[in-house]
């Protein structure tokens, strides 16, 4: 249905074909979150890699930053319809991270948890091969408090809420668990290109 | 707890009942629904809008209205010099002419099932729109849950729903109203001269007979980290937290 009188802005301009369906082009870096932002210092913050309810690998802060290091630059997408091109970011691949304790892919489901008791739940095929960090630099410098510091997951190809802030685990589990917006009515998976924003979308 | 939402929201064409100028930057939208449903007090609607050229655009904005019988809602539509939806809202959009809206969605930010404990609410701006739900839902129903409601505004004229809040205050002793003027001097002797603090979290708790089991807070996000934190500090914990910043 159009709409009397809307034109629109149709901010994407030569970039449209990298702003996905119903989303608008923002040049700042909009904050969302469910509650108070936690304070996470760095000498106290711990990383923990669970199978199921068994702690197989923890981290320190000292630890996770001798792992290796890698640069992304992607497009991200927020369910709120804003999106924000080229943010670049500096932490350790999934697959590093996994590397370095030892773990294949015992499930095929993974829920990353939060120090503010937020969880979120991404397959592990989303999360390997490259396409997922967690992040510690945004645009060159330690990832401020607001956008999740000291660390947050970052899995830019589905949309932004299934990037965690404040990360402070990941847990494989059996089958594919609703994390925090996935049980309050957001979309399972988060495919941005499918508009996949609430469940059942 | 999964709450609201089990199906699909589904796209509903309403059209626009009634508009009202509620504050200078502010409008009412009141908007007759093809489909009615019953919203939970702080949900929110995505509303969509499209271009002749097929460009889609879409924002979600809080239900002002408390959940009711009726098939109008209310949608307190703050107008940004920079926007692309609510200049729309603001310049173009009347009576009568058609909207896309689908909900209610949203199953965080919610007026409680059983609200029996203390509850605290704090916003800015627009941001008192999805607590005014509430408040209108705890009068709807008679609620006796002792509610305080603090709300920075930078003018008295930018107070949003100003007579109502106040005609409430008056005629519900177990609901109190603390207005922050920022930009000019209260009215009220009661009213906060100035921005928020923790100092002024802690003096609205401190209004309430018992610690807020609740609280609610809705603005921007450097609002909303003053407003979460003065709540920290007063002692609360940040599970009873909610808040709901001002997306992009």
């Amino acid at each position: 249905m159009i709409t009397r009188g809307f034109t629109g802005r149709n901010s994407g301009g030569d970039h449209s074909d990298r702003i996905p369906p119903g989303q608008h082009l923002v040049e700042h870096f909009p904050v969302l979150t469910a509650g108070p932002t936690p304070r996470v210092e760095t000498a106290e913050w711990k990383f923990t890699l669970k199978i199921g309810p068994r702690a197989v690998r923890v981290w320190s802060w000292s630890e996770f930053n001798a792992l290796p290091k890698t640069k992304m630059t992607r497009d991200i997408h927020c369910v709120t319809t804003w999106s924000k091109l080229n943010t670049t970011w500096e932490g350790v691949t999934v697959d590093d991270i996994l590397a370095d304790a030892g773990v294949e892919c015992p499930t095929d489901f993974v829920l990353a948890h939060c120090y503010d008791g937020y969880s979120s739940n991404v397959p592990l095929a989303d999360l390997a091969s490259g396409r997922a960090m967690v992040a510690l630099n945004y645009d060159g410098q330690p990832l401020p408090r607001d956008h999740g510091g000291p660390a947050r997951l970052l899995v830019p190809h589905l949309y932004f809420w299934k990037s965690a802030k404040w990360v402070n685990g990941l847990q494989f589990t059996e089958r594919d668990e609703a994390g925090f917006w996935e049980a309050r009515g957001y979309h399972i998976y988060g495919d941005p290109w499918r508009e996949q924003r609430y469940t059942n979308d | 707890m999964t709450e609201g939402n089990a199906r699909s929201a589904v796209w509903q064409t309403c059209a626009i009942a009634k508009i009202i100028q509620q504050t200078p930057s502010i409008k009412s939208f009141f908007l007759r629904l093809s489909e009615p449903f019953a919203h939970i007090a702080g949900q929110h609607v995505d509303v969509r809008l499209t271009a002749p050229d097929g460009y889609v655009a879409m924002r979600s904005y809080s239900i002002a209205s408390s959940p009711s019988a009726s098939n109008v809602i209310e949608l307190a539509i703050e107008r940004l010099p920079d926007g692309e939806v609510s200049p729309f809202f603001h310049d173009i959009a009347a009576v009568d002419d058609e909207i896309e809206l689908r909900g209610p969605l949203g199953g965080h930010f919610l007026w409680p099932e059983r609200a029996t404990a203390p509850i605290l609410l704090i916003g800015a701006g627009s941001g008192a729109v999805p607590l005014m739900a509430m408040i209108r839902q705890r009068h709807a129903l008679a609620q006796a849950v002792p509610t305080a409601l603090l709300l920075s505004s930078q003018t008295q004229r930018d107070v949003l729903f100003a007579d109502e809040l106040l005609s409430l205050e008056m005629a519900d002793p177990t609901f109190k109203l603390a207005l922050a003027i920022t930009r000019e001097t209260p009215k009220r002797a009661t009213d906060l001269a100035r921005r928020i603090d923790s100092v002024m979290v802690a003096e609205v708790i401190a209004w309430l007979p018992r610690m807020p089991a609740h609280v609610f807070v809705c603005g921007s996000n450097p609002f909303v980290n003053i407003a979460a934190d003065g709540a920290l500090m007063a002692g609360l914990d940040a599970a009873v937290i909610k808040t709901e910043r001002y997306g992009g």
